[in-house]
């Protein structure tokens, strides 16, 4: 590598205002070229999606993790490794089904918003960090592991908390492990 | 009237501005930078205009950064001289942004209305691979645009500009 490796280390840290205020701005120009709240969400999905292919590969050269064994340990790692890195918020998980397979994480604090206090009465059905939903519903299947992912609460439109619920779906390749 | 103002204030509100302030890491930052670009590009025609998207997007957020730097850094004092408000521009706020100040700050020689803040390796170019055919785009358009809100924000109406200076910006 042609630069020296200090200064790898420097450049691993942003402003956290500057990330917040760059999303806002995306955020107000998705709103500004499309009218319904849905294809604003539906947008910030898709992009988050390709912003989670990508992200999984960086937080799993950093954080080194070992392979998870169950869908908890799975969303235990998503809440506290993955939102500490690059949030540097650690939600709480619960899990919301007797099958193991459903899960939230809640957040009470989401960097997101901080400067965001209200949504406009005009766009009261949009998801502003549906983003989120995205980044991690693409992270996930780069793993192997389909899930959905949706806002179950949201501080900005009147809840208590955030609170973004997993549903991990049947993995497709139980079926293909049967070779004989 | 308006419910916002009768309602009470909201919790976002009341919190304090001058909080220590955290970091991210810059992959997250670097893969939304690059979500936007995509986003503008798909929507332009020209290279010119995808730096001026850019840059009306680094407006929205220069101008929203203004307010709460300047009450941090600066509290009680607003800059009213060009000098001032550049050197600030070069040293505190480039460095509560982008986490290092801005490398030179210089006085063109034909008109003295014209700066330069000249940045070797700026922020949000870094993982940015600009293809030959479109060689005069400059990402730090983004950039441009967020320092043009401030000016101008800041009484000092300006055009603000991203151009390539010697391979770097």
């Amino acid at each position: 590598m042609s630069r020296s490796p200090g200064r790898k280390q420097e450049n691993h840290k942003i402003s956290r205002e500057l990330f917040v205020l760059t999303y806002g701005a995306l955020v107000a120009q998705l709103c500004k070229d499309y009218e319904k709240d849905e294809d604003v969400n539906a947008y910030l999905d898709r992009m988050g999606y390709s912003i989670g292919i990508r992200l999984i590969d960086d937080f799993l050269a950093r954080s080194a993790v070992k392979k998870c064994r169950s869908y908890s340990e799975t969303a235990d790692m998503i809440a506290q490794v993955a939102f500490k890195m690059y949030l540097g918020v650690t939600p709480s998980v619960s899990c919301s089904s007797a099958m193991g397979n459903e899960f939230s994480l809640i957040l009470d604090k989401n960097p997101l918003v901080d400067f965001v206090e209200e949504l406009p009465a005009e766009r009261a059905s949009l998801c502003y960090c549906n983003l989120l939903c995205g980044v991690i519903r693409g992270a996930l299947e780069m793993v192997q592991l389909a899930a959905e992912v949706t806002f179950l609460q949201d501080r900005l439109k009147g809840d208590a908390v955030t609170e973004i619920g997993i549903t991990f779906l049947r993995k497709p390749e139980d079926r293909k492990h049967k070779r004989n | 009237m308006d419910s916002r103002f009768t309602r009470g204030k909201s919790p976002v509100l009341e919190r304090a501005l001058g909080r220590p302030r955290s970091e991210l890491s810059l992959a997250a930052f670097a893969l939304l930078f690059s979500e936007l670009v995509q986003y503008c590009q798909r929507r332009v025609a020209s290279v010119a205009e995808l730096q001026a998207r850019l840059a009306r997007l680094g407006h929205h957020v220069g101008l929203r950064a203004l307010d709460a730097l300047v009450a941090r850094e600066r509290p009680g004092r607003r800059e009213t001289k060009v000098l001032g408000v550049l050197l600030f521009v070069k040293g505190p706020l480039w460095r509560a942004l982008f986490g290092r100040e801005g490398d030179k700050l210089e006085q063109a020689n034909d008109d003295d209305r014209t700066f330069y803040v000249i940045e070797r390796e700026p922020l949000v170019n870094t993982f940015v691979s600009v293809p030959r055919e479109n060689s005069s785009l400059n990402c730090a358009a983004f950039a441009a645009g967020l320092l043009e809100a401030v000016l101008g924000a800041a009484g000092f109406p300006a055009r603000v500009s991203a151009h390539w200076h010697k391979g770097t910006t």
